[in-house]
């Protein structure tokens, strides 16, 4: 047996990091990378459904309401100020305004996904009557899927963080990895948008 | 800040770590217990170590390579002349379903991440794999895949439209009934597994490895799992998406796939393939990575060209997204389509290449050794390269066009498929069981049982080659006398006999061997890899200090370092950095957990009830919901977990 040597001393390590040197941000960004593929392949669907038809929507049918999915939007394009402030409060380790920032989002989120019910009304179209419907609505619900999990998740990290385990450096991380995702969910938006609302009255 | 807690924290200075001064059997006391499952069935369900999770996902898998096996069986025999009525068409529909949709998604993608969660956390020498919560919850999702679909074909609702599910056939005009909705919704089972672990494998890779294992010493299997990983990060949501809209079509009436309503049939051919195009590559990568690890320790010298096969891995991962296009050349295509195809397909046999001449290479530099492995490998090396050829043939459009869906694509896939990832899989599989086990398997059974496969395995599938040359299609439950095939068939099917003779033989050689085998040292084949540092079977915390590493092959090295400090009561792994693997962070690891399991449950009762009505994808969501929140939520680690900001 050869010998063995002490070579490196780990114990003074720390616990807990931000960004790229935590774990769980590696797995965040896997994560961005699986959903943001199968969206992309959704646009693609869309895009190859559109290049056999001669009429995008297929008439009668009218392109989608603006109204609904602008004002959407502008409020998920607005939630990144809190979304910023909180991930620089949970990267300082502050309590009280990590918690603010918290609040703040989770009730951005709500009204984000009642905004959104009334986006399924604006479409002009259901899912069954063709192609075209069913390749709006899977965007749309893919979507809503996104803003829904992520509320979720922020409600259950704004009760976590008003408990004892709130005081954990570990779960600023979570806040701020938190953040990192909600920047996901509204970035990922943007060209739905586009495809959604403002493709249909491009193309023909 | 100060913890509010009822517990008095120790001062950090006084957590018990291993050192200089707590080493050998003390230590080892400690950490096994720290690491322990606890006893029983629940501590089996609880658990959420990668060894015992990587041995279930293993066993697994062989249980359903022998299913998909028997099934094969059947055919062959129905095959064996003209015109028997051993089996009725619409039973021989399931069964050719069942066969290739067991192998594909039930066996081969999880018998490599069985092998890649069992060793890569004992290769990169770190505790366990990251996120090993998941990692749990990633086997039950498998497992109940696995059942929803062999439970269906058990009732007779076996899927039949093949394993790749072609719509029309498949869509909800000619295929009424739960046939097809059992098939897609494996699908998403296995896709969520795959998925899981693709990230688990990857975080463990960039984030676990010991000091000093720079991206360029890190073995070559980890290297061939990094960018399978990333291929099924990147290929699988297009199944996952594109049976999620074929089940809505079946279920909800949308239109994707219906040419009436404006939806397209090729569209599903498309997203299909660009998630089983790179399926091929993502169950061949690992395999290579497993050859590359048997030929260094069997010819005693270091890999040869190792920036030359990760190079090439990278290329096969990257070249496998662009070949889809070559499954349909049958469907019409644009000229230009035709030309870039057919060249993408042609191009990824170079990295092919340069990984076999380097084996090939090292072999002839270095001092080999004709143990069990080695065979193993020497029979991909000759059946891959006839599979690899036939490939290029099928490249070529106006070949395809003569020989698509005959049996000679049958010949070529299973020359790939079982030459390319089956051979060194039972390569890998004798080489690496006295370290799951701690017994080596018989050398002698192990070389009959090889020659008999290979025998078996080129008279089974070499005929194959010829009657798709004669027009013999495939997916044909009979065919009539006269046409010239019954003595290729024929010869075929003593083949499959032979072969599956030798399938028996190595497991039962398994089964001898691991009550009766020789017992195994640490390293019983002088091999260099850190998995080989740890005693056989390697205990339940893994290595009892953190080896550091200062070449690619550390365990030839002489002077061998380690790293010390991890605590010992309670759960915890080194974090180094991404690329040159510097010690970076200690991080605390989740204990046993009931959670993934009952997780995986509420979304089994979610996935199987949605079949039947859309209404369960709402309610079903609640209860998985409630069992995530219950598995983040943070647990009190009680009076030995260490305060974070004081």
């Amino acid at each position: 047996m050869e010998q063995q040597r002490f070579s490196t001393d780990l114990a003074l390590l720390p616990t807990h990091a931000f960004g790229h040197r935590s774990l769980t941000w590696w797995g965040i960004i896997a994560f961005f990378l699986i959903e943001g593929t199968a969206f992309a392949l959704a646009i693609a669907a869309y895009f190859y459904l559109l290049n056999q038809e001669r009429y995008w929507p297929p008439p009668p049918v009218a392109p989608p309401d603006l109204l609904a999915g602008t004002l959407f939007t502008i409020l998920i394009l607005l939630s990144e100020i809190p979304n910023t402030l909180l991930k620089a409060a949970a990267e300082k380790e502050e309590l009280r305004p990590t918690r603010r920032w918290l609040v703040v989002l989770s009730l951005i989120g709500l009204v984000l996904l009642v905004i959104r019910a009334f986006e399924f009304n604006s479409l002009n179209i259901l899912w069954h009557e063709n192609a075209y419907g069913s390749a709006i609505w899977l965007l749309l619900l893919l979507h809503t899927t996104h803003i829904g999990t992520d509320w979720v998740d922020t409600l259950v990290l704004t009760g976590l963080m008003f408990t004892k385990h709130g005081v954990e450096g570990r779960r600023f991380v979570d806040c701020s990895e938190n953040s990192v995702y909600w920047r996901f969910v509204w970035l990922l938006w943007l060209p739905i948008y586009v495809v959604l609302y403002w493709l249909p009255r491009m193309v023909n | 800040m100060n913890t509010p807690s009822s517990h008095r924290r120790p001062d950090p200075a006084e957590y018990l770590r291993d050192g200089p001064n707590l080493t050998g059997e003390a230590l080892h006391q400690k950490l096994a217990h720290t690491w322990r499952d606890g006893p029983g069935l629940l501590g089996w369900m609880r658990s959420v170590d990668h060894k015992s999770i990587g041995r279930r996902y293993l066993v697994t898998a062989i249980v359903f390579l022998a299913l998909g096996g028997v099934l094969a069986l059947l055919m062959r025999l129905q095959l064996s002349g003209p015109e028997r009525d051993l089996i009725g068409p619409d039973r021989y529909n399931q069964i050719f379903t069942m066969h290739g949709t067991t192998m594909m998604f039930l066996f081969a993608v999880p018998v490599m991440d069985a092998m890649a969660i069992y060793l890569i956390p004992l290769m990169l020498g770190t505790r366990n794999i990251a996120f090993p919560r998941l990692n749990a919850f990633s086997y039950w999702m498998y497992l109940a895949g696995g059942c929803l679909l062999w439970i269906a074909f058990i009732l007779n609702v076996g899927p039949d439209a093949g394993w790749f599910s072609y719509v029309p056939l498949a869509g909800p005009e000619y295929s009424p009934g739960k046939r097809v909705d059992i098939w897609a919704q494996m699908v998403t089972f296995t896709e969520v597994a795959a998925l899981a672990v693709a990230v688990e494998i990857t975080a463990t890779i960039l984030k676990l490895r010991a000091p000093g294992m720079t991206l360029s010493r890190m073995p070559l299997f980890a290297w061939a799992m990094l960018v399978v990983s990333l291929m099924v990060i990147f290929s699988m949501p297009s199944v996952a998406l594109t049976s999620g809209m074929l089940l809505s079509d079946r279920l909800v009436g949308t239109q994707f796939f219906n040419s009436y309503e404006m939806g397209d049939v090729l569209l599903w051919q498309h997203l299909f393939w660009f998630f089983g195009h790179p399926e091929v590559y993502i169950i061949f990568l690992p395999a290579t990575g497993f050859v590359s690890e048997i030929v260094q320790t069997f010819t005693g010298r270091q890999t040869f060209g190792y920036a030359a096969i990760v190079l090439a891995l990278c290329a096969t991962g990257l070249l496998a997204f662009g070949l889809w296009v070559h499954h349909m050349f049958a469907t019409g295509l644009p000229r230009l389509g035709y030309a870039f195809y057919t060249s993408a397909s042609m191009a990824v046999s170079i990295p092919a290449g340069v990984q076999i001449f380097c084996w090939i290479a090292t072999i002839w530099t270095g001092r080999p050794r004709f143990a069990v492995p080695m065979l193993w490998v020497i029979g991909f090396i000759v059946t891959f390269v006839i599979g690899g050829l036939t490939g290029v043939m099928l490249a070529s459009v106006p070949i395809d066009l003569q020989v698509h869906d005959t049996y000679f694509v049958v010949a070529h896939f299973h020359y790939v498929l079982i030459g390319g990832a089956v051979f060194p899989l039972l390569g890998a599989i004798t080489y690496w069981f006295p370290k799951i086990t701690g017994r080596l398997m018989s050398e002698r059974v192990g070389k009959f049982g090889f020659w008999l496969s290979f025998l078996g395995f080129h008279l089974t599938f070499f005929p194959m080659h010829i009657l798709g040359i004669q027009g013999m299609p495939r997916r044909v439950y009979t065919y009539p006398a006269g046409m010239g095939w019954d003595t290729l068939n024929l010869i075929s099917s003593i083949g499959a006999a032979l072969f599956a003779t030798s399938i028996l033989i190595f497991v039962g050689n398994a089964v001898l061997s691991l009550l009766r085998g020789e017992h195994a040292a640490a390293d019983p084949w002088g091999a260099p890899g850190l998995e080989w540092a740890t005693s056989s079977p390697p205990p339940n915390y893994n290595h009892p200090h953190i080896p550091v590493v200062e070449d690619n092959t550390p365990l030839w090295n002489e002077k061998r370092a380690v790293a010390y400090g991890l605590r010992v009561e309670d759960r915890e792994m080194l974090l180094t950095t991404v690329i040159e693997a510097q010690p970076d962070l200690r991080e605390p690891l989740p204990k046993p957990t009931l959670w993934p399991l009952i997780a995986a449950l509420a979304t089994t009762v979610m996935f199987v009830s949605s079949i039947f009505t859309p209404l369960a994808v709402v309610t079903g969501s609640v209860p998985i919901a409630a069992a995530l929140i219950a598995w983040f939520w943070p647990k009190d680690r009680g009076p030995e977990g260490e305060p974070v900001i004081d």
